[in-house]
């Protein structure tokens, strides 16, 4: 008898069942085909499943947490008092992207952000989309982000986002679709980098058996967009990343990616400026600054500008970023092409400056100032998602089919009384990915955001963040809702 | 380096500082404690709420379980060890990326320990054990941060941090002893005794090291004079002149900063003053008024860093 057969050790133990529990419907399964025979991509993950006991997996499991919480790895959960710090929760299993699905997926991103790009500096300069009627005038000057202060305004390299996560979906079809562009200041490139740290260490051997394409040097990519950025003549120049700082929730973000890219991480009062020259104030007197990554939001840079009860930016630095003697990633007003109503329309922007075909789709958008789309919409809206257009993060959206009947009155008081600020879209079955939860294996809906950098050209590190809806049966991914990540494996082969 | 990140940075160590002296402060008196009479007792808990500066803490009558707790846990205290320490922590999070991640995952586990443990827990167990492991986890940071941390400018605003609050609270605690000392000899009562001067070297991390240079004979002269002008032990006073010195001229050599004489000039006199010292003239003239113009040279010192490296205006940054 082979007492060493890790094999027969595990099979004393009670292993895990993966079909129990394990829900196969519509949605796109990540991992089993629709006959519940894994995919070729899966068949390794699945076969250590099969062999490793549930108790292994649980040690894995509190290990990561371990490792996030001594890391400090954690974000800030806006309106409680006490335990304000959570870990984002982490699980185990990595979600395998094959190398042909990223390839589309990568040709799909560079195609929309490249447009995206081009139709801001339209819209912000000569304006021939909203004049050939492509884009509705009305659409964009009744933007919320949309910032009469930029027109005109020459922003280098006519770069305007140089850092974009971009949320796909994958339907039943198995195909992927893009559900939200994120074009200010997206967040959660660091659980995609940490995620992957953590990962090489629970489950060395899989990962290496794998053969997955590596994420670490987003940190250089990053640091080498942002040079591209800075003005000419500055042949050394100063980067520095904005944060509001400690209590923001993305804080230990920035304090991450300042780190990977060994910058300074400043706040506002760090910063001031004198005669057009952003100045951080150091232990050996005033520094000049050339590029700024700023994780604050438009309304906060600039108290002369935007608010003026805004303490986290500083005063005087959009003349600054006018005067062309500093560069700011992102531009300011991006927000206008990530509006979720300017989203229904991206597929004609695409056409428009790229003359190709979108190769993601989007998902079919409902705009709620048309009056006959209003009117399918309010009676239906037990079957679809409503959101407000300028919102992030999983906050004023109404899921309808996990709705009750006074949140749906209450939503249509609100789509009457401002229907521009409001879209609806049919509710997706998203796919579902297998996630390590209380013990077993059970199925979960996901997401994922790649990161795509554009600086001298665009960039996209292969991967992203997987979101995970940890609840059972819920469609909300976002960190603020109860969400969780997973590592993703774009794979060489 | 970002004049904030030098403040956070001096800052997280000074708190820290002060946490490891408090800690080890109640480690040594709960210990002694247990071979007192109350009056002993209670005169000891006096002079340590005393030297920590916490007389506004109205614990009367005294006792020991209310103390120990208002100066660990709690953190409404902005003096107890807990509150510290979660202050250490706020700074060392503002300059998360500045500092190794060793440090900070060090700080993290001493600060989730310190959070997760309740009074009751220490007090009915082994309240010794519970400070020596704090102390304990103190030292590791302190050793991870000079083993992991560049010793650029960043670190010497550290050790800036470090050895300012230190001579601060070594003269804090020498001074309540000595008052009770000279008062002692003016009544001819045993305030304080041989087990008094003991403790303040073992709550001073300096026992054995006293022991080393003046054997066990215990002189509170002899204490004066290890504690305030011995120039090799690190707890000392003149120990710390040094370092607080050598810092400055390192920051000043790194950041060319043309106004950094002030600084360096009050630090050299804090130096001299505790190397030519002599520690007979310093007992017969007056130790509160000496120990009192170490506060004052100390407090000094830290202004003129605030504003050469800080706070200083933007305008004369920019006239320069």
């Amino acid at each position: 008898m082979a007492i060493n057969d890790p094999t027969q050790i595990s099979a004393s133990l009670p292993a895990l069942s993966l079909t129990e529990n394990y829900q196969l419907d519509v949605a796109y399964d990540e991992m089993f085909d629709p006959q519940g025979v894994p995919r070729p991509q899966y068949q390794a993950l699945y076969q250590r499943l099969l062999e490793l006991p549930a108790d292994h997996l649980r040690q894995r499991q509190q290990a990561a947490d371990v490792a996030f919480l001594n890391q400090g790895l954690t974000f800030t959960v806006y309106g409680s008092e006490e335990g304000t710090e959570r870990i984002f929760p982490y699980d185990l299993l990595p979600r395998i992207i094959t190398s042909s699905e990223w390839a589309t997926i990568q040709r799909g991103l560079e195609q929309r952000i490249a447009a995206l790009n081009l139709f801001l500096k339209d819209i912000y300069h000569d304006g021939k989309i909203l004049a050939d009627g492509v884009v509705p005038r009305a659409l964009i000057y009744s933007c919320r982000h949309f910032r009469r202060e930029m027109r005109g305004l020459h922003v280098p390299r006519d770069i305007y986002i140089s850092v974009v996560g971009t949320d796909l979906v994958r339907l039943p079809d198995g195909s992927f679709a893009v559900l939200e562009d994120n074009l200010r200041v997206p967040s959660g490139v660091s659980y995609m980098l940490a995620n992957r740290q953590v990962m090489k260490r629970v489950f060395p051997q899989l990962f290496s058996s794998y053969g997955v394409r590596p994420v670490d040097h987003y940190g250089q990519a990053l640091l080498a967009t942002l040079r591209a950025l800075a003005p000419a003549h500055r042949s050394d120049p100063t980067i520095v990343l904005l944060t509001p700082g400690v209590y923001n929730s993305a804080y230990f973000e920035h304090a991450f990616l300042a780190r990977q890219m060994g910058i300074e991480l400043v706040e506002g009062r760090d910063l001031a400026v004198h005669d057009n020259i952003v100045y951080m104030r150091t232990t050996g007197g005033l520094r000049r600054v050339d590029v700024i990554y700023r994780r604050i939001d438009d309304d906060f840079l600039d108290p002369l500008i935007f608010r003026r009860d805004s303490i986290l930016g500083v005063a005087g630095l959009f003349n600054a970023y006018r005067a062309g003697r500093v560069a700011l990633a992102n531009a300011i007003g991006t927000g206008v092409a990530d509006d979720k109503a300017v989203y229904a329309y991206v597929p004609a922007i695409i056409r428009y400056y790229m003359g190709e075909e979108p190769i993601l789709p989007n998902i079919e958008t409902y705009l709620l100032d048309d009056e006959s789309q209003r009117a399918f919409v309010m009676e239906n809206l037990d079957q679809l998602v409503v959101k407000a257009v300028g919102e992030s993060g999983g906050y004023g959206m109404l899921i309808g089919p996990h709705s009750t009947a006074a949140q749906r009155e209450e939503f249509k008081q609100h789509i009457l009384a401002d229907p521009r600020n409001y879209i609806a879209q049919p509710t997706l079955a998203l796919s579902r990915a297998p996630c390590f939860i209380n013990g077993q294996v059970e199925a979960r809906h996901i997401d994922l955001r790649p990161y795509i950098l554009y600086g001298d050209r665009i960039q996209i590190v292969p991967g992203g963040l997987t979101r995970v809806a940890l609840q059972r049966g819920s469609l909300v991914v976002n960190s603020s809702q109860g969400g969780g990540s997973k590592d993703t494996w774009v794979l060489y082969e | 380096m970002l004049s904030r990140v030098a403040d956070s940075l001096y800052w997280m160590s000074r708190y820290l500082e002060r946490a490891e002296h408090t800690a080890r402060l109640l480690g040594v008196n709960l210990t002694q404690m247990l071979d007192q009479t109350p009056q002993s007792t209670e005169q000891r808990w006096k002079r340590l709420l005393m030297s920590l500066r916490t007389n506004s803490l109205k614990i009367d009558p005294i006792d020991a379980y209310a103390i120990t707790n208002e100066l660990t846990f709690d953190a409404s205290n902005s003096a107890s060890i807990a509150a510290c320490i979660a202050s250490a922590r706020v700074n060392a999070r503002q300059v998360r990326e500045q500092i190794s991640t060793e440090m900070w995952e060090q700080l993290n586990r001493l600060y989730l320990q310190v959070k997760r443990t309740s009074m009751d827990e220490i007090w009915y167990s082994e309240p010794y054990e519970f400070f020596q492991s704090v102390k304990d986890r103190m030292h590791q940071f302190q050793g991870v941060t000079d083993a992991t941390l560049s010793h650029g400018e960043g670190w010497q605003f550290v050790q800036l941090g470090r050895f300012i609050e230190r001579a601060c609270l070594t003269a804090d605690v020498l001074d309540v002893h000595f008052i009770a000392y000279l008062e002692a000899q003016a009544s001819s009562t045993t305030l304080i005794d041989y087990t008094d001067w003991v403790a303040l070297l073992k709550s001073c991390t300096s026992f054995e090291s006293y022991c080393k240079v003046y054997t066990a004979n215990i002189q509170p002269s002899s204490i004066a004079e290890f504690m305030l002008l011995n120039a090799e032990s690190p707890r000392s006073v003149r120990f710390a002149a040094d370092m607080i010195q050598v810092a400055l001229q390192a920051i000043a050599r790194d950041t060319g900063t043309r106004h950094a004489g002030r600084a360096e000039r009050l630090a050299g006199r804090l130096r001299s003053s505790l190397s030519y010292g002599q520690v007979d003239e310093i007992m017969a003239d007056s130790m509160h008024a000496y120990l009192e113009t170490i506060q004052s040279q100390c407090a000094q010192i830290h202004t003129a860093i605030r504003e050469t490296y800080v706070a200083y205006p933007v305008d004369a940054a920019l006239a320069s």
